[in-house]
């Protein structure tokens, strides 16, 4: 395909073809840009919670009754939901990934030292492991002798005098770059504490620190107020069911409790993210409304321009072009714009990037996304030109016999 | 004259229907997501006080060590007991109160039935008149209230509906956790939008508080406190002690010159409290006023303001697409413009007409645009979101949108229609 009568006829519709080009750009900095944040977001709402989410439900039990003892009653009440046919494990605990419910302390390595940093504990009966599903991958669990009350009537100062720790991997690179944590003793509260363990993953309550997600802590010390979330593991399919069970049964053990947030893990994420899939909604919405505009923009013009050179294509049919060579003309054009439009865009979305970066943390646009938006924005040309590209090659040669 | 034009654009917007659905599509795509952007911003960002929020200021003093919290750069921002106790006893403002949220189980004035738990907030006296607090029935309580541990109670409109329906209520008792409390109010229509007073790290938009109890009288009951708790050092009761932040605090300053005064007192405190070995970080007292707080906890998180971004980007390519197509559009006429002009039309008069037959289709657009913002917006308040019922248009967004239709498309055919009246109608004629 000859070239250059298209970039000479290009030429006398300069504005124009600008104009498309320019618009063509722009799209391709928006999309690249938009499906990178979006692709941010959704590995955001993926991050693993190191936990077996699928097989996990929680009730939220809040006991009235002022005079009892709560590790007495968590422990019954943990006996009788283990009971429940399909439980294949049961445990109190105090905070769980998204729950919100977020206990962070300073970390010190050494003692009388300003802490490091700061990591969320997680405190739960002795089967809160097992129960939760955390995968160990160093060390050892914690022993039953090492168990001892939070202390929340006190200020929960059960944190001082607790002698054991299972940190996540991340936290344990963090505190100790480079040798083995496990053995190392930190300082949480007033005594040392000693890392036991090390769990692969364990997301914090709540992720508002996007750099720190996995600083999680597990201690063995039981929940002792009157607040506690029961966890229960069971088969996938049986979760909504043993929901009802579990209900009954607590109300059944004890009637003077209110009972909340009675729900399955997935639903706890999904509520965590529900803000998230509303935005990526929106954006994902705007961003085929972009391109929409656009290829109808694309075919708007060619519409036009077929028109407009009607009978020069009746001319050049006359004179032996066939169908495909007016096809491939049209084609041609709009590739050649597009390809201006998307060398511009590339350049554009990476200084788009640029601006985001510096004004909203974002990180560096990875280069692969150039060649795809490239890609896509040529198959989007393509086909909002074709329609009119048929019409134009559907003109009869007699056209060039008619005058205006 | 206008009619007449108004007649030529009908007419030539209807000899090319297609050409010109596409270029009203476009518009209303561009105008209907940009402003559902801009609504949902506009909602997020509104002052939840108007007419008080320039007198509200939130002091920060951060007492915690060195080294501590330097990658949460709010960790710092609420206040210990003592540090509220000793801003409450200085009174150097007009007036100031300190705050935590909190839930508390409720049980229902019949006597049978279930408990059930509500969000409400423990706040000290000076809460309801600094924040201008509407009561339908009833008042607030007093300082020395506040000190004598008093066991009464404020009740949201909803709470009281719920316990007590139509009854006046003044005088009754509700029976919160393990104690009685006696009414004392109930609140009129109060929905602060964000929920500024509250820890704003934890939720910002946040369901209405349906109670309102002495903080101190709360403290004495260990009722369940909300929020964050932010610990450091040990040992003993950690929400009364020195090294525990944990509460909100407001104060009221008339004027500059007072808030001026008040910060120049905050220093001092910091300076007199680093004599006692606390507060061991430079000195570096802050006043937040309301909305420079509100921007300062990032209520309208960077993403939204990103995504606003975008979908001006958005409008942007619809403006230049339309300007594209109207170009074109109005070139092809370059034929019946020269016989305009040779039969003494001026350019300033293909000008205008052009220029009406862009503002038609820019109107025709922001209607579209009106259409598709609802639908965006209608969308988001399906949202189970906390702030997702607020994204509702009001009557300045609505024009707004119009406005902007008329003028993006008004600008977009400015081009176009240059291009078009400067066509020398003698060439044009003769090619003919």
């Amino acid at each position: 395909m000859e070239i250059r009568p298209i970039l000479s006829t290009l030429r006398r519709h300069k504005l124009t073809a600008s104009l498309l080009t320019l618009q063509v750009a722009l799209t391709c900095a928006i999309v690249c840009n938009t499906v990178f944040v979006t692709s941010l977001r959704m590995a955001r709402m993926n991050l693993p919670s190191g936990l077996a989410e699928s097989e996990l439900v929680m009730i939220d039990s809040t006991d009235l009754a002022s005079g009892a003892n709560p590790l007495v009653r968590h422990q019954e009440d943990l006996a009788a939901l283990r009971d429940i046919p399909g439980v294949k494990s049961a445990a109190a605990v105090d905070a769980l990934p998204f729950s919100g419910n977020d206990w962070s302390n300073g970390i010190q390595t050494k003692p009388n030292e300003p802490p490091q940093l700061s990591a969320s504990a997680f405190n739960g009966t002795p089967e809160e492991l097992e129960t939760l599903g955390l995968h160990l991958i160093a060390g050892r669990s914690f022993l039953p002798d090492e168990y001892i009350p939070e202390d929340s009537a006190h200020g929960y100062t059960g944190i001082d005098h607790v002698s054991a720790t299972i940190v996540t991997r991340s936290l344990a690179k963090q505190l100790f770059p480079g040798e083995n944590a496990v053995g190392k003793i930190i300082y949480v509260g007033a005594g040392p504490t000693t890392i036991v363990g090390i769990v692969d993953h364990l997301l914090r309550p709540s992720l508002n620190q996007p750099d720190s997600v996995e600083r999680s802590m597990l201690f063995p010390m039981l929940p002792d107020s009157n607040d506690v979330t029961y966890v229960l593991r069971t088969a996938p399919q049986d979760r909504e069911q043993l929901l009802k069970t579990a209900s009954d049964v607590l109300k059944k053990l004890d009637a003077n409790r209110v009972l909340q947030n009675a729900q399955t893990f997935t639903q706890l994420r999904n509520h965590y993210f529900q803000r998230d899939r509303t935005m990526i909604g929106l954006l994902l919405a705007s961003m085929l409304g972009l391109l929409f505009v656009t290829a109808l923009g694309i075919t708007g013009l060619a519409n036009f321009w077929v028109q407009q050179r009607h009978r020069s294509i009746g001319i050049r049919r006359a004179i032996g072009a066939t169908r495909g060579d007016i096809l491939r003309y049209f084609q041609t054009e709009n590739f050649l714009i597009v390809t201006f439009g998307v060398l511009l865009g590339v350049i554009l979305a990476v200084g788009l990037n640029l601006l985001l970066m510096k004004h909203y943390e974002l990180p560096r646009l990875p280069l692969y996304y150039l060649p795809i938006g490239a890609v896509a924005l040529w198959l989007l040309g393509q086909l909002a030109v074709l329609a009119p590209a048929l019409r134009a090659a559907a003109v009869p040669p007699v056209e060039a016999t008619r005058s205006v | 004259m206008f009619g007449y034009y108004l007649n030529l654009a009908l007419y030539s917007l209807k000899r090319s229907p297609v050409l010109t659905g596409l270029m009203v599509l476009a518009i209303g795509l561009g105008i209907g997501a940009s402003m559902t952007m801009i609504t949902v911003l506009h909602v997020m960002s509104d002052d939840p006080l108007p007419g008080r929020s320039t007198q509200l200021y939130y002091p920060r003093i951060d007492p915690q060590p060195l080294g501590r919290g330097d990658t949460n750069p709010h960790s710092g921002d609420n206040l210990t007991w003592p540090d509220a106790q000793n801003l409450l006893r200085a009174n150097r403002a007009e007036r100031q109160a300190a705050m935590s949220a909190g839930s508390a189980a409720v049980y229902p004035v019949s006597g049978d039935g279930q408990p059930f738990f509500v969000p409400g907030h423990y706040v000290t006296a000076d809460f309801f008149p600094m924040f201008d607090v509407p009561f339908r029935a009833g008042g607030g309580w007093t300082r020395e209230q506040d000190q004598q541990r008093a066991r009464v109670v404020v009740l949201g409109a909803d709470l009281k509906r719920k316990l007590f329906g139509d009854a006046p209520v003044l005088g009754r008792t509700v029976h919160l956790k393990d104690a009685d409390f006696s009414v004392i109010g109930v609140l009129g229509a109060w929905h602060p939008q964000p929920k500024f007073y509250a820890d704003l790290d934890h939720g910002a938009f946040d369901k209405d508080d349906q109670f309102f109890l002495p903080l101190q009288t709360a403290l004495d009951l260990s009722l369940a406190f909300r929020g964050q708790l932010s610990c450091w050092g040990s040992g003993g009761d950690s929400r009364k002690g020195p090294d525990c932040t944990w509460l909100q605090f407001w104060v009221q300053l008339a004027t500059p010159a007072k808030a001026q005064a008040y910060r120049q007192f905050l220093d001092d405190y910091w300076r007199q409290q680093q004599d006692h070995g606390r507060f061991p970080r430079p000195v570096d007292a802050r006043l937040y006023d309301l909305m420079s707080w509100l921007a300062y906890k990032g209520v309208v998180p960077g993403d939204v303001r990103m995504q606003l971004w975008l979908a001006l980007g958005f409008l942007l390519v619809c403006m230049i697409n339309i300007v594209a197509l109207l170009l074109a559009k109005f070139l092809r006429r370059s034929g019946e413009i020269s016989v305009r002009r040779a039969m003494g039309a001026r350019r300033r008069d293909i000008f205008v007409q052009l220029g009406i037959e862009s503002a038609l289709i820019g109107m025709a657009g922001g209607a579209l645009g009106l259409l598709v913002a609802e639908l965006g917006l209608w969308s988001v308040r399906q949202r189970p979101d906390a702030y997702a019922h607020l994204a509702q248009m009001d009557a300045p967004m609505l024009f707004g949108t119009l406005a902007l239709a008329i003028v993006a498309s008004v600008l977009a055919g400015l081009l176009p229609a240059w291009r078009a009246c400067r066509v020398p109608p003698a060439l044009q004629l003769k090619t003919q």
